[in-house]
């Protein structure tokens, strides 16, 4: 590394002032707060474990989840419809099922978790990188870094085959730099657009970033042997920020990290994962120092972001669609038996591997007709022939007020409110109860009202947020 | 959907860079080095449902906020001005057998070159504006409406490019109106950037699973839908009353979430509400409860594939006064015809040709018939020999047709026969570049200057395409 006379260093020691420690949720921690945390951390209780971890209160629901004592999957192995094994890298879907298998089965819900929303950070695409093997790949990069810290994860991403086919950062040579990697590097992974950076510090960026290379393997037809060559990189004098130097690819990381404006943006952007409120001007300061000064942690950050008042006592989220899809399997303990939530995660909305750009998905726009439509829907799969009540077989007490708790049981009962609850019990009366003169109907009609009724609790906006 | 009669790779990549899904189970075909990307593949895309139609649409724009309220206004106000010129493209995938559609019965080397594949003479009706030229069987409707003056032939449309005969490359240059690997708007999407507006989403409708790459655009909005018909609820082990009641818990239940004073529960609440309303609108677009499907007006092939329902689609939103510019529809047929050529070619041409009749047939119902021209094009021809499989590889130029009351109605180019019209490779020569119509459909049929749109416009001839 050959830096200039003001090097990136010097600018880490103009410190930031210690504006203290973020704030912790002092309130009641019970198990709707649990139930939050849960979903806003993970993929949603399975039935009881929010009231089991409400029981070690916040600080330790938290750290549960930011330091899991084991990753192991529990349940079944996934399959498909024919009873056989998933094939992850080769059938087209199977990526998707490999990952939800992951989101539903894993102890460590957070990671999985924060895996994602890596994915949605450096998104990338299998529609331009066409290898479902290089995409899991990427996600087991982004997985073992998930908490550790960002100048890793950003180093790793940065030399990432997935990412370097997506960006074309693979064949960006001395000459023929392509600036693609470069600007998403600073306009979506670290700074923000248009913010303390210039056209020109993408060029020269896009220089210091020259010198990857791959090779095609005509045997696997997969591009192969992902490398840097020294021949291809441009090794001459760049100015970047000011800085002049003839800096390499580590460099550029190193000038990016360092620059004044990524802390600010960096914690901004984590915490829209957790929250849909902005963080205060002086709690955005005081995540900031805690970034820096703890050498750009995740971790740390992410434990003080869960135990933030706004996170238990805010206002609430709609469900990321994967999420929910997920979180829905978890409340009636399914497991991954079926491709049709490859198809189903892509009516939803939010289909992973397949963000619908390098900005990832719009979580400002989860919700509108078309996706209102598909997640209701999606009930209709989750529940099946299988679950779904036989009118000829099974007999329900029309009561309107048991029936819509039965319905919500059928989900690992999720908290619904008393207006939505209210709303449901209604609908159970007028359609088990008013509408039933015949006598058939009066013993027919109540099934089909539990039936619609448990599909109607995952349309309510108790549900889908939390 | 019909598939493919070969695996050919290049052809399978591009249809999995555009649908972003290979079928279930296949893999994934070989990816060629070197490839350009689709156009309009770094567009942003929202979907939304247009309640005055009760259309899904996905809009796609090159900005990051689409502002779909917006859309819902500006399309009300430009439906005001409905007599706009329409272009309607119709891409006929996987390369057609040009010398299959329009065979040159009357050519001495025909039959060397098509033992297998050849069609005796009279099997079908004579081009009458070439008689060494007979129309396939089954497209005999085309030649109905080339005699009533509506239909203009290209027999030997292409490039001048021998070397490349990649599907993806060459579909590549057709849809983005140049020969240039890293262009990543459409020349129709152009068009849209310089006479659009920002908020009507509907000047370029693409009827399909994803945006087809001629619309992608630079500025403007265009849209894709899927076919209007398709907006239903479905939940498992309810119906009758419980059911008919369900549809009206919907808004009760979103009623909850808009009062509830907090902004997650407003939004999904919101959601719901819009859903339920959008639904009622849509109650008379909705199938029968046994129905299979909703009939399509007379004429069009009720095979149930997807060309003829969205075809009928655009015939059916023209007469609604949408304000749509150009349009985009692609054959369910691929007549990527490698091997046992005779009965998938067949069947593929018989609906894509029928369908077109039938469209044609429907705008001169509607009385929309003068303001609609139809281009319908494939990404090449095939290779005049054919190969030991009863079948055709890539070849350069191919057949393309310009169909409309307002068409022409005469030959563009010509055909030079197999003696001399031959490349090195041994592939037609083109006698009319893809360019040239593009720049005259630009001037004569949409009133703008082509030098805008089509790099290169200057140097390029002009052909006629319409009256």
């Amino acid at each position: 590394m050959m830096l200039g006379t003001a090097s990136g260093r010097k600018r880490r020691g103009k410190a930031i002032s210690d504006p203290g420690p973020l704030p912790k949720y002092t309130g009641r921690f019970g198990e709707q707060q649990a139930e939050r945390l849960l979903w806003r951390a993970g993929f949603g209780p399975k039935p009881g474990e929010a009231a089991a971890l409400a029981k070690h209160g916040m600080r330790h629901a938290v750290l549960s989840l930011t330091r899991p004592s084991n990753q192991r999957l529990v349940g079944p192995a996934p399959q498909l419809e024919n009873g056989q094994p998933i094939e992850p890298f080769d059938v087209w879907g199977n990526d998707v099922l490999w990952w939800l298998d992951r989101m539903v089965r894993s102890r460590a819900q957070l990671i999985e978790r924060m895996t994602l929303t890596w994915h949605d950070w450096f998104a990338t695409s299998n529609e331009q990188v066409n290898s479902q093997r290089l995409m899991i790949n990427q996600n087991w990069t982004m997985r073992n870094r998930c908490l550790s810290s960002f100048p890793r994860m950003l180093t790793a991403i940065t030399i990432d085959p997935a990412m370097q086919l997506y960006l074309s950062l693979a064949g960006s040579t001395k000459q023929d730099p392509n600036e693609n990697y470069a600007r998403e590097l600073q306009e979506l992974f670290t700074l923000g657009v248009d913010d303390g950076y210039t056209e020109m510090d993408v060029r020269e960026q896009a220089r210091a970033l020259t010198g990857w290379t791959y090779t095609w393997n005509a045997d696997t037809g997969q591009p192969d042997d992902f490398r840097f060559e020294a021949t291809l990189h441009d090794d001459g004098v760049k100015v970047i920020y000011g800085h002049h130097g003839n800096f390499s690819w580590r460099d550029s990381l190193r000038l990016v990290l360092h620059h004044p404006d990524h802390p600010k943006f960096f914690v901004t952007k984590l915490w829209s994962y957790f929250s849909a409120e902005p963080l205060s001007a002086r709690d955005t300061k005081a995540a900031e120092y805690l970034y820096v000064s703890s050498g750009k942690q995740i971790r740390p950050l992410v434990e003080a972001m869960l135990m933030h008042p706004t996170l238990h006592a805010g206002q609430r989220m709609v469900k990321p669609p994967i999420v929910q899809l997920a979180g829905m399997l978890r409340g009636i303990g399914r497991y991954i038996d079926t491709d049709a939530w490859a198809w189903e995660s892509s009516q939803i909305g939010q289909m992973p591997f397949y963000p619908p750009n390098v900005s990832g998905w719009d979580a400002t726009r989860w919700l509108n007709t078309g996706t209102w439509l598909a997640r209701f829907n999606l009930t209709a799969e989750m529940i099946g022939q299988q679950r779904a009540l036989d009118p000829s077989k099974v007999k329900v007490k029309a009561d309107p007020k048991a029936m819509t708790k039965q319905a919500i049981d059928f989900w690992g009962k999720p908290t619904i409110s008393a207006p939505g609850r209210h709303a449901l019990a209604a609908y159970a009366q007028a359609a088990a109860v008013d509408s039933a003169s015949a006598s058939w109907e009066r013993e027919q009609y109540p099934v089909l009202t539990l039936n619609a009724l448990r599909a109607l609790v995952v349309a309510t906006p108790d549900y889908q947020t939390s | 959907m019909r598939q493919p009669t070969c695996s050919c790779n290049d052809f399978d990549r591009a249809q999995l860079l555009r649908r972003g899904a290979a079928q279930a189970g296949r893999g994934l075909p070989v990816i060629e080095p070197g490839m350009p990307m689709p156009a309009g593949t770094g567009l942003n895309r929202r979907s939304f449902m247009l309640s005055a139609t009760g259309m899904l649409l996905s809009v796609y724009g090159a900005g990051r906020l689409l502002d779909t309220a917006a859309f819902e206004a500006g399309i009300a106000n430009a439906a005001s001005t409905p007599n706009g010129r329409v272009l309607v493209s119709v891409y006929l995938q996987g390369g057609i057998d040009s010398m299959s559609v329009l065979c040159p019965v009357g050519d001495p080397l025909y039959s060397t070159y098509r033992k297998v594949l050849g069609l005796p003479e009279g099997a079908g009706p004579t081009f009458t504006e070439d008689p060494r030229l007979q129309w396939h069987p089954q497209a005999a409707p085309l030649a109905t409406l080339h005699a009533e003056g509506k239909v203009s032939a290209l027999p030997t449309i292409g490039y001048t490019d021998p070397m490349n005969q990649s599907h993806f490359t060459s579909r590549h240059y057709y849809e983005v109106g140049a020969m240039d690997a890293n262009l990543l708007t459409g020349w129709l999407g152009r068009y849209l950037d310089v006479v659009g507006t920002a908020d009507n989403p509907l000047q370029g409708l693409c009827l399909d699973d994803s945006l087809q790459p001629a619309l992608a655009t630079a500025k403007v909005p265009v849209a894709t839908i899927d076919l209007p018909s398709d907006y239903s609820f479905y939940a498992e082990g309810v119906w009758g009353p419980p059911q008919d009641l369900m549809y009206g818990a919907f808004r009760s239940l979103g009623e909850v979430g808009v009062r509830s004073g907090d902004v997650g529960l407003k939004e999904s609440g919101q959601a719901a509400v819009m859903s339920t309303t959008l639904r009622e609108q849509l109650l008379p677009f909705q199938p029968a409860p046994n129905a299979t499907a909703p009939a399509l007006p007379a004429g069009y092939p009720t095979a149930g594939d997807s060309f003829p329902a969205r075809m009928a689609a655009v015939a059916q939103m023209l007469a609604a006064g949408l304000p749509i510019t150009c349009a985009t529809v692609t054959t369910d047929s691929v007549f990527d015809t490698h091997e046992s050529q005779a009965s998938s070619f067949t069947s593929g041409l018989g609906e894509a040709v029928q369908t077109l009749y039938a469209f044609q047939r429907d705008l001169e119902a509607r009385g929309l018939a003068d303001r609609v021209l139809t281009v319908v094009w494939s990404e090449f021809g095939r290779r005049p020999q054919e190969n030991a499989s009863a079948g055709t590889d890539h070849g350069a130029a191919g057949c393309g047709f310009v169909i409309g009351e307002n068409a022409a109605g005469k030959m563009i180019g010509e055909w030079q026969g197999l003696a001399s019209g031959l490349d090195s490779l041994g592939n037609l020569t083109e006698t009319a570049d893809f360019r040239s119509l593009y720049c005259s459909v630009l001037e004569k049929w949409l009133g703008q200057d082509a030098a805008q749109i089509i790099p290169g416009a200057s140097s390029l001839p002009r052909v006629t395409v319409v009256q």
